[in-house]
């Protein structure tokens, strides 16, 4: 019966459903007034009208597809991480304090500091992992505890120690020796890029091509088969939450040393907050892969960057896109639409 | 205390029912906005309440459609609707009141609290603790109660007795969300006098740590509720006393309630047991 199909059946569920988050998208915006073909088109034209504009999306890409690794992770070892908002937030800081605050030769810095956000991440991702390893604490109530603790121990960071004495908004900036080289003159894409889309890669083949991660998969797909297997359920446990937190701290690197034209974190976390959560969509839009969560980042990337166009032009909040994100995300969950699908096909 | 108590208790029984709404925060934070405009059409604090409570019921029915009839995986569905809430409500407060981020109404739609010789209390608190009592009745001293347990741990007992699943899954996961939604609503016209984006701040999972600290009894979850809703008090009282917050940063008074739920919740799990089909679809054989 797969055999029938020309796409793959993935890929088609993923298009559907982002149909049909658009179609309600335009749904609410036509019960509230405005005009969602304006609206769209704006999107658009935000997301990819000129090359620059590709670039851009590609820019807001970079760190969704890293979030999304985190949740996939997760979830590929049966876990609900949704904790990468507050992992991304430590990252961001202990990329902030190598990038500003420590002088390393060119080169060795900007590998410091992107390695200092992605291990503050990994240690803030192993207060879940250990709660859940030691007290069966289940990992979506502890995970957003953490994010809330994250966020006010950031800002206070941010705030107090990371200060840039010139500007209160804002923390230190990077120096120029830890920042990623911009590509071009007309987007904020930097080198960071090849990082993120390396870091996917070497996650999946991790996952796919090591005995580790066969247990890790196992681990989620059938607990059962694992422990007669004799799988070490919480070294899956562990190993789920490190590779998470790296990729999240990652995320938030990216957004500091990665990200012209602040290079550094603002004093509300602005510039990174919601990323975290944005992930969960673009994963399992992606359908849980690590190479599928890079397609769905350049998506969402363009969605948040023509979001911004489609504020300005057709004065819809660029906030709406993240309400059509929450609906792609329910409707994703539901297999008895895809039941309703296949049976439609087949008849 | 009083919002956690009520999305707390209602979560109790949709969880023996076997249906989990991680959607809580997304219900709060929805319907904190509707709660407000209710209120402010109607001009009257109480009909916002209500407002909120019908918006709940309609979410927590929407959820209960997709868990009972689309055999949804519940936690992705209610992470979708948390996800919704947090880009629905900033385009739902611009849209209704042309402001971004904040909507601040009127003082005289403030839901009245009752002056009593020990200090004011607010009728919707007196509500949660009466509905927290209810609960506990109606779980175990009803049929209704006795069906819904069953319903969570064996949903196919119940089919073959004739009884409809689906209809007492609906009924559950519905009145949940009309009581968390009540909650929602009271989070603006009971405390805050104003809607902001961020207004539920993590409360509608510190409800769900509540329910499982309680291991789904409305009794205990009302405990809990008490006892993470004076974290919550306490760390606003404290962010204003004098002597201490000079010393003690604002930021880390404002972790004290999520601290004390992770906490809690990890020196109580374990000791706690769960319907036998929570958070699974039925499908007769």
């Amino acid at each position: 019966m797969k055999a029938r199909w020309h796409l793959p059946r993935p890929l088609i569920e993923s298009l559907v459903t982002i149909f049909i988050g658009l179609t309600a998208g335009a749904l609410l915006m036509g019960a509230f007034g405005y005009s969602p073909l304006r609206a769209y088109q704006a999107l658009f034209i935000g997301a990819f009208g000129t090359p620059a504009d590709v670039l851009e999306t590609i820019a807001f890409a970079t760190p969704l597809m890293l979030t999304a690794l985190t949740f996939s992770v997760g979830i590929r070892a049966g876990l609900f991480n949704i904790g990468a908002e507050g992992q991304m937030y430590l990252g961001a800081i202990g990329t902030t304090f190598v990038a500003g605050m420590v002088s390393l030769p060119p080169g060795i810095h900007i590998a410091a500091a992107t390695a200092s956000g992605m291990l503050f991440g990994a240690a803030w991702a192993m207060i879940p992992a250990l709660l859940k390893v030691w007290r069966g604490v289940h990992e979506v109530i502890s995970t957003i505890m953490a994010n809330w603790i994250a966020f006010h121990l950031s800002t206070y960071l941010a705030i107090n120690f990371l200060g840039d004495p010139t500007r209160a908004d804002r923390t230190v900036p990077a120096l120029p020796t830890a920042r990623y080289p911009v590509l071009t003159e007309d987007a904020t894409l930097t080198a960071v890029i090849f990082v993120a889309i390396a870091f996917c890669a070497a996650i999946y083949l991790y996952l796919w091509g090591t005995r580790a991660g066969y247990e890790l998969r196992l681990g989620g797909e059938n607990p059962d088969a694992a422990r007669y297997a004799g799988v070490n359920a919480n070294r899956v446990i562990l190993l789920s939450f490190v590779i998470g937190g790296l990729a999240a701290g990652l995320a938030g690197a990216s957004q500091i040393i990665g990200r012209p034209p602040a290079w550094s974190l603002y004093a509300t976390l602005g510039n990174v907050a919601t990323l975290g959560f944005d992930g969960i969509g673009v994963a399992l839009v992606g359908r849980n892969h690590p190479l599928g969560g890079i397609l769905a980042a350049f998506l969402f990337g363009a969605l948040a960057h023509g979001g911004r166009l489609m504020e300005y032009q057709a004065g819809v909040l660029s906030e709406l896109v993240r309400a059509l994100n929450g609906i792609i995300v329910v409707t994703l969950a539901v297999p008895e639409v895809w039941a309703m699908l296949r049976r439609r096909r087949i008849r | 205390m009083t919002p956690l108590a009520l999305a707390a208790v209602g979560e109790c029984v949709n969880e023996k029912a076997g249906v989990v709404n991680i959607g809580l925060e997304g219900i709060f934070m929805i319907t904190s906005v509707t709660g407000v405009w209710t209120a402010e059409v109607f001009g009257n604090g109480a009909m916002g309440l209500l407002g909120g409570a019908l918006a709940g019921a309609v979410l927590g029915f929407a959820l209960g459609v997709i868990s009972v009839y689309g055999r949804a995986d519940q936690i992705i569905a209610g992470m979708g609707l948390n996800i919704f809430a947090l880009g629905f409500v900033p385009f739902l407060l611009i849209s209704l009141w042309a402001f971004p981020g904040i909507h601040i109404f009127p003082n005289e739609l403030m839901v009245p609290r009752w002056i009593t010789p020990f200090g004011q209390v607010s009728p919707v608190t007196v509500f949660a603790v009466l509905v927290a009592f209810l609960a506990h009745l109606l779980l175990h001293r009803t049929v209704l109660g006795f069906r819904i347990r069953a319903v969570g741990e064996r949903p196919e007992a119940v089919d073959v007795a004739g009884l409809r699943v689906d209809h007492l899954r609906l009924l559950t996961s519905t009145l949940g969300g009309a009581l968390a939604g009540i909650g929602g609503a009271f989070l603006p016209l009971g405390w805050f006098g104003a809607v902001v984006k961020e207004i539920s701040a993590g409360r509608g999972f510190i409800a769900l740590a509540c329910v499982v600290f309680a291991g789904l009894e409305p009794l205990l979850a009302l405990g809990a509720a008490m006892l993470f809703g004076f974290a919550d008090g306490f760390a606003s009282a404290v962010a204003v006393t004098p002597g201490v917050k000079e010393r003690i940063p604002f930021y880390f008074v404002s972790m004290i309630p999520y601290v004390t739920t992770l906490v809690v919740v990890a020196l109580v799990i374990g000791q706690r047991r769960f319907p036998r089909t929570i958070g699974r679809p039925y499908a007769r054989e």
